[in-house]
């Protein structure tokens, strides 16, 4: 694996492409043992470098070096181009998370199915393995680009910066990311969405928001999916509710079924509004600036 | 296994930092990590450890200093302090908290030759 951008030579794919980008970021392996003479800052850890320790005079002692950064900053820095990207072009970006089976794909055919008419709509499906999801969202008549991660657990924002360039969405388009099934990794990776969107499903316990509280204290919204199956199950929804307040007294909280469409048009309305919101951003931008929002000086217009 | 980026994560930014500096080998990094951030300390060692080896850094040692959790109490309006996500105010037993501190991950520094 990559260690600089992380990328997973050899197992990350895009649309079964294998995903390379020259790797040409020196690893800068400089092994120059045998100089090390106790610095003692008591980590009762004994390095044997080999050959007896010398204590010649000339050899660098080993100095502190502040550096202060975030970990994520290089996933945050892309996660920021993506969303330069999407307000540029008046896209309305979302991360859909989910643990595996909570519907996520089902929800998207089916809003896809009734969204389409209005918004050019783009997929972004992140598995493991298989463009199965992808497969799915084509034949909806959507534009799709399957991202497997090989062994990766979560997608990130170079990985969909890749991914972007191959979808290549319409402007005023609404962007959908299904990350990789798991309600643990993908809530530490900005992709540069505008909301992460969490899908619980009443099959799952009401207790998953206490359980893996990052994902949900991470998501704008929740989308609690397959209401339909709520009179056969002992589930109870005002309490999974309640837990998701608990760990996000700020979320808002959508009932669904994607099968039957039963609390779809909230969740459509919610898009809309979104997507709308993207897209006249957008339009006052290209007024505004004289670049005609093709640039960042529209973002900096737009913060201004 | 988000833990495996994140230690390729700060590898690459520890790689950078003895470019810049002209270190031929790290000895040892130093970390701050909240006790909200997500991350298992033990499980970031194990891949630290692992994506280090024929680097710079390899045979580093890993410290770790965690940061405590905060959050806003909107029962209080106050600051308290919280052990994870979900948690009760320790004051008034309420559960309307937003989480306000303890969720950083960073590179602090490193001691190298």
């Amino acid at each position: 694996m990559c260690t600089t951008c992380g990328c997973g030579t050899g197992e990350l794919t895009i649309d079964g492409k294998a995903h390379e980008h020259g790797h040409e970021h020196g690893h800068g392996h400089g092994h120059s043992h045998g100089h090390s003479h106790g610095h003692g800052h008591g980590h009762g850890h004994d390095h044997d470098h080999g050959p007896a320790h010398s204590h010649a005079a000339g050899i660098p002692e080993a100095r502190a070096v502040a550096i202060e950064r975030d970990i994520l900053a290089k996933n945050d820095q892309e996660a920021n181009a993506n969303r330069r990207d999407f307000s540029q072009r008046g896209i309305f970006a979302l991360n859909l998370v989910s643990s595996p089976g909570s519907g996520k794909t089902t929800l998207l055919v089916e809003t896809i199915r009734r969204l389409g008419a209005d918004f050019p709509i783009a997929v972004i499906e992140g598995d493991q393995q298989t463009s199965r999801d992808a497969e799915r969202i084509r034949a909806t008549g959507a534009k799709a680009v399957q991202v497997n991660t090989g062994k990766g657990c979560h997608l990130d924002a170079h990985m969909v910066r890749h991914a972007l360039e191959k979808l290549a969405p319409a402007s005023d388009a609404v962007l959908m990311i299904e990350n990789v099934g798991n309600l643990v990794c993908p809530a530490a990776f900005d992709l540069g969405e505008a909301h992460k969107v969490v899908v619980l499903s009443v099959t799952e316990g009401e207790d998953k928001p206490l359980k893996y509280p990052d994902m949900f204290a991470a998501a704008d919204l929740m989308v609690l999916n397959k209401c339909d199956l709520l009179p056969h199950l002992a589930f109870d929804a005002d309490l999974a509710e309640a837990n998701a307040r608990r760990v996000n007294p700020s979320i808002s909280i959508l009932r669904v079924s994607a099968t039957t469409g039963a609390g779809f048009e909230a969740w459509l309305q919610w898009i809309r509004g979104g997507a709308r919101e993207a897209r006249r951003r957008r339009a006052s931008r290209a007024k505004v600036t004289p670049c005609g929002g093709a640039c960042a000086c529209a973002e900096d217009a737009a913060r201004a | 296994m988000h833990e495996m980026s994140i230690a390729e994560s700060v590898l690459g930014i520890v790689e950078e930092s003895a470019r810049r500096e002209g270190l031929a080998r790290v000895r040892e990094v130093r970390l701050e990590i909240g006790r909200l951030a997500a991350v298992e300390t033990e499980a970031l060692r194990f891949c630290f450890d692992a994506v280090v080896r024929g680097s710079v850094a390899e045979g580093a040692v890993l410290a770790i200093d965690e940061t405590p959790g905060a959050a806003w109490c909107f029962g209080c309006s106050a600051t308290v302090p919280i052990a994870m996500r979900g948690d009760f105010c320790p004051r008034c037993g309420g559960g309307q908290l937003q989480v306000t501190d303890g969720t950083g991950m960073r590179v602090k520094d490193l001691l190298g030759i």
